[in-house]
């Protein structure tokens, strides 16, 4: 069922998307018109809805993403549409980045496995 | 009817007897296989728990320092992100699907595949290539950890939800299926019984009516009378002249 996806695809501010570029996960097609690539910079004051867009397109559109990694302040930013995302596929990570060390408190999946352990 | 006498809709009949202790029995060697399916997952489970915790604190570490890499690129040849992003076109890091088996559910699981061909060895060939160099093996060893955090968490959230099945159906069987079995065979065998005890109450009856009876004939005539007498009439007729009824 997964076989399709290899993508690792990354939404992040501009140092974590650099790096992990660097280290190869980029992909641009650009065969369609519109040049789609699979990590997206979301700039501190851009637009909520660009980013909200960004990560449905990730995680329900393209079926070429088997990862999608988003830094932990982004997610925050669009945190119900986080806890509403429950496929296996893409598996959603969050990371952390330079500015914002990680916070195991904010994670959904951490809250889950806490929940499950039974505190 | 409440919760704990509900039971099939069957006629009490030994063949019915014989059906549903044999579906009764298939029931319980089901409960008992799902049970142990159930325990199977939930050592997995808990295992992989145990991972992806360790596995999340271990990120925060290694991207801490694939970030310190980066800032030491940043000092010693400029801000490269714009270069790093406009160069990219094809993917050196990618993932396969792998599959894992554990009691008939499949776990997926992903690999990381890399390619040796080296995109950006041309930035920073003016100064500072060989730190980007060494940032780039540090933000790919931290990518194989976030690659493997996200097999774990995958399995994590499969597994969560199998067990979560699972768990609904031991407790039907449980709590629905078996007590449903359990009333219907009680209902069978009550109705047999009673059908038995009818049975034998009417044998005794006819032999005692055989030994009241002694001779036949006494009997025979005994028998008449009492089923002109139950059916009541027949004979009114019989019964003379009716005195006239004067007002």
């Amino acid at each position: 069922m997964a076989t399709k996806r290899t993508l690792i695809a990354a939404i992040g501010d501009d140092d974590t998307i650099t790096g992990l570029l660097l280290a190869g996960i980029g992909n641009v097609d650009e065969g369609s018109e519109k040049k789609q690539s699979n990590f997206y910079v979301h700039e501190q004051h851009a637009q909520l809805s660009v980013l909200e867009d960004h990560f449905r397109q990730f995680t329900q559109e393209r079926e070429d993403i088997a990862i999608l990694l988003i830094n932990q302040h982004i997610a925050e930013l669009i945190r119900p549409l986080v806890e509403k995302y429950t496929q296996p596929f893409p598996a959603l990570l969050e990371i952390p980045s330079k500015e914002h060390p990680y916070d195991p408190e904010k994670d959904t999946i951490l809250k889950r496995v806490q929940k499950l352990v039974g505190d | 009817m409440s919760e704990n006498n509900q039971r099939e809709a069957v006629f009490p009949t030994r063949m019915a007897l014989t059906n549903t202790k044999n579906r009764l029995k298939g029931a319980q060697t089901g409960h008992s296989l799902l049970a142990k399916k159930r325990d199977a997952l939930m050592i997995r489970f808990r295992a992989i728990l145990k991972k992806v915790e360790e596995a999340k604190l271990k990120m925060g570490k290694v991207m801490q320092v694939a970030a310190f890499s980066l800032a030491e690129v940043n000092y010693v040849a400029g801000d490269i992100s714009y270069q790093v992003q406009e160069s990219a076109k094809r993917p050196q890091l990618t993932v396969k699907a792998k599959q894992e088996n554990v009691s008939g559910v499949t776990l997926p699981g992903f690999e990381i595949e890399r390619e040796q061909s080296n995109e950006f060895s041309l930035t920073g060939l003016g100064r500072g290539g060989q730190k980007i160099q060494k940032c780039k093996e540090t933000y790919a060893k931290a990518i194989e950890t976030l690659v493997e955090l996200a097999s774990l968490q995958t399995a994590f959230m499969i597994l969560d939800d199998v067990i979560r099945v699972t768990n609904r159906r031991v407790n039907a069987i449980e709590h629905v299926v078996l007590p449903k079995l359990e009333n219907t065979i009680k209902y069978i065998n009550s109705e047999l019984d009673e059908m038995d005890r009818e049975e034998f109450f009417r044998l005794k009856k006819i032999q005692s009516k055989k030994k009241k009876g002694g001779d036949s004939e006494q009997d025979t005539i005994d028998q008449g009378e009492y089923t002109q007498d139950q059916a009541g009439g027949a004979d009114i007729l019989d019964q003379g002249k009716d005195e006239d009824v004067i007002f």
